[in-house]
């Protein structure tokens, strides 16, 4: 496939050319930081991140201005295959690139943990979900900002089991991602004594209907429909289930789905569905004033979490560049991460946080449930919120994730 | 007989039902590609990205026009086979004396700036789109749920393939076109217009893309990258079927429909892998096709 791979270079050197310097014609002498997002610019996560993630990023850079250094934001599209991403990955800490944010589906995110380790530099993960980054795969190059696979099974998870949703069947995307999330469910569903009766692997990206799947669910009597996988698939597999009215006798956990998702669903089929997000819009008057400042960019509509995260974590990574200096900033990478992991975090998309040593960033966690047309006063107001489990609890347990790197 | 291989008989007939329905689209789709290659002799990768115009146009004629569902299926293909005439007046039209791979590479091209393009304005996560209220609800057949909708989709298939199917094997349009691919100069020397014929057919496979898309719209995500994944199974089908034969990607279209639907049940990581197995044995045993003549 010589020839996807060449459309991908194409379109990242055209990104790379669209992307504005934050500060042009800065006198040679000046350090220039040089940040990559790495995304999904025309795949199924592209809403979802994309070009929101390089706004919310270019927005942190631009927040972070006259600090002794220049700031440069690229952008690039990884296809969601990890041989793409891996080679524009070299390609640009090659080129001097200090830091890569964002880069969603698991598969290319592991991917590029291992090559920010080796590299010695910056890797300021978003868009991913998988918790094995900060666990079986952890890097001290890493840090995992928004969310992952253990905070949404914790969250939708734990939520539905504690009110009687006892017995699951999973419909799994089949790569690192779904796997990871439907483990991190299953888990959380046995330990609060309730049962798997069953899973269906779908193979991914190549599914479009989820028919088979769903009615494989209902077959099960299961009483809950746990949804491993995300975007158009999750919102084609309650489509599906839907249609085959899995709603009359299941509850539905979309396990990651997020308001871009409700969006393309639309309230009347997305009504009353659980679901965990550490970021949303409406939530408080930081996030508002946050969302006030990115709309403008980002075609009037809210940032979506992931975005979210992208400006959050290049905020912080900054703030340690500066507090570091930018040359010693540009040599180690590794010592950027841990300056990072020892100043606390704050900013108006999360909140204070941390970061801890396994390279996992630390904020609440939100229930939200998706409210009923009725109940919303128009486009992007979706959410009610349910529940709030703190930064402490809503992630996996440092000792539970297996993390190599703080062993050795 | 309560268990066939371990999975209980009404879960699998409900699963092969589910399989005939997604065969629909695939014989639809297929259909279409059959027709243009058989008659243009171009590889259409167009298809699916007009496939999802189909699909977006039923969308914008609810949301900027308020036409439901039933103009949809009148309207969307018409402008779409419009659009595809269109496409074949400008870019198509100058590869018909060159090798296969031209017309290949230009419409996998188009395919790219089609989808690009609604991509940039509609974004990648899609749109939504109901049911039309008549043909909501589900049937109990006893060993499954049916939803009425999925019914239709499977007789609106059918209906349409063997139309076209009809047209071209049985009216003196056909006669004209199957013709005029044995020997176009002959055709054209009876005082037949052949390249306006082969607009006007180039526009008719269109037109059925677009109307699957119709047929999309209520039950898949509307977005740009929803004929990606298809059109490189459609592909398939269209090949073991045997490149240009209607009949055959039909009939193949139902059957992998089928055998797709089987391997969800008991290999479900397999289900995208199994048509592509298939068309690599199809191939090396018979090059032509099922049903091509070689």
């Amino acid at each position: 496939m010589t020839g996807l791979a060449r459309r991908g270079l194409l379109a990242a050197a055209g990104a790379a050319a669209a992307a504005l310097p934050a500060r042009p014609g800065r006198a040679q002498a000046t350090p220039t930081i040089r940040i990559g997002v790495l995304t999904d610019m025309s795949g199924p996560y592209r809403d979802t991140t994309g070009p929101g993630s390089v706004v919310c990023t270019q927005q942190a850079a631009a927040e972070f201005r006259n600090r002794g250094f220049a700031i440069e934001v690229l952008a690039a599209d990884h296809q969601n295959k990890p041989d793409v991403g891996a080679n524009l990955a070299r390609q640009w800490f090659d080129q001097g690139v200090d830091a890569i944010v964002d880069v969603p589906t698991s598969s290319v995110a592991l991917a590029i943990a291992g090559i920010a380790r080796e590299k010695n530099k910056v890797f300021l993960n978003s868009g991913a979900a998988t918790s094995d980054l900060t666990g079986a795969q952890c890097g001290p190059n890493t840090v995992h900002w928004t969310y992952d696979t253990y905070m949404l099974a914790k969250g939708t998870g734990g939520a539905i089991t504690r009110t009687g949703g006892d017995t699951w069947f999973f419909i799994t995307a089949d790569y690192a991602f779904g796997h990871a999330l439907e483990r991190d469910t299953a888990n959380f569903v046995r330990a609060a004594g309730g049962r798997v009766l069953g899973a269906v692997r779908y193979p991914f990206p190549q599914t479009t209907d989820f028919s088979a799947f769903v009615v494989q669910a209902q077959a099960s009597r299961a009483k809950v429909l746990g949804m491993a996988n995300a975007s158009t698939d999750t919102v084609n597999t309650i489509k599906a289930a839907r249609e085959f009215g899995l709603h009359r006798s299941m509850r539905f956990a979309a396990l990651l789905m997020g308001v871009i998702d409700i969006h393309a669903l639309g309230l009347e089929q997305g009504q009353g569905l659980l679901l965990t997000e550490s970021f949303y819009w409406d939530l408080n008057d930081r996030t508002r004033a946050f969302t006030a400042r990115i709309r403008p960019h980002n075609q009037n509509r809210p940032p979506a979490m992931v975005p979210a995260g992208c400006y959050g974590a290049t905020l912080h990574y900054l703030k340690a560049v500066a507090d570091l200096g930018a040359e010693r900033a540009k040599a180690s990478g590794l010592e950027v991460v841990q300056r990072m992991k020892a100043m606390p975090t704050d900013d108006d998309a999360f909140g204070p946080g941390r970061i801890r040593e396994d390279g996992r960033k630390l904020h609440p966690a939100y229930l939200f449930q998706v409210k009923a047309p009725a109940e919303s006063s128009g486009p992007w107001d979706y959410y009610r919120l349910v529940a709030t489990t703190p930064g402490e609890e809503a992630f996996r347990p440092l000792n539970e994730g297996g993390c190599a790197f703080l062993r050795g | 007989m309560d268990e066939i291989f371990g999975i209980p008989a009404p879960l699998l007939f409900g699963q092969l039902l589910l399989g005939l329905i997604n065969g629909a689209f695939y014989a639809m789709l297929s259909l279409g590609l059959a027709v243009i290659f058989g008659l243009l002799n171009i590889v259409n990768m167009t298809h699916g990205a007009l496939f999802m115009m189909g699909a977006f146009a039923a969308w914008m004629l609810l949301n900027y026009l308020g036409l439901g569902y039933w103009w949809a299926m009148l309207i969307a293909p018409l402008a779409i086979g419009a659009f595809g005439m269109v496409l074949e007046k400008l870019f198509i039209s100058r590869l018909y004396k060159l090798d296969h791979l031209y017309g290949l590479l230009l419409t996998f091209g188009l395919a790219l700036v089609i989808e690009g393009v609604f991509r940039n304005y509609y974004g990648s996560s899609g749109l939504p789109y109901r049911i039309p209220s008549e043909l909501q609800g589900a049937w109990d057949l006893g060993f499954m749920f049916m939803p009425v909708y999925r019914g239709w989709v499977v007789v609106a298939a059918l209906f349409f393939c063997l139309a076209t199917w009809l047209v071209i094997e049985k009216t003196r349009l056909g006669a004209y076109l199957r013709a005029a691919t044995e020997n176009a100069p002959l055709v054209q020397a009876f005082g037949v217009n052949v390249p306006r014929m082969v607009t006007l057919t180039y526009g008719g496979g269109v037109a059925l893309a677009a109307l699957a898309g119709v047929l999309a719209a209520p039950i898949y995500s509307v977005n740009p990258q929803m004929g990606t994944n298809l059109i490189i199974v459609v592909f398939a089908v269209v090949v073991i079927g045997g490149m240009g034969s209607i009949l055959g990607s039909v009939i193949t279209g139902f059957t992998l429909g089928l055998i797709e639907g089987l391997t969800k049940v008991f290999w479900p990581e397999a289900s995208a892998t199994v048509i592509f197995v298939i068309m690599a044995i199809v191939l090396l045993a018979r090059p032509a096709g099922l049903f091509g003549r070689a």
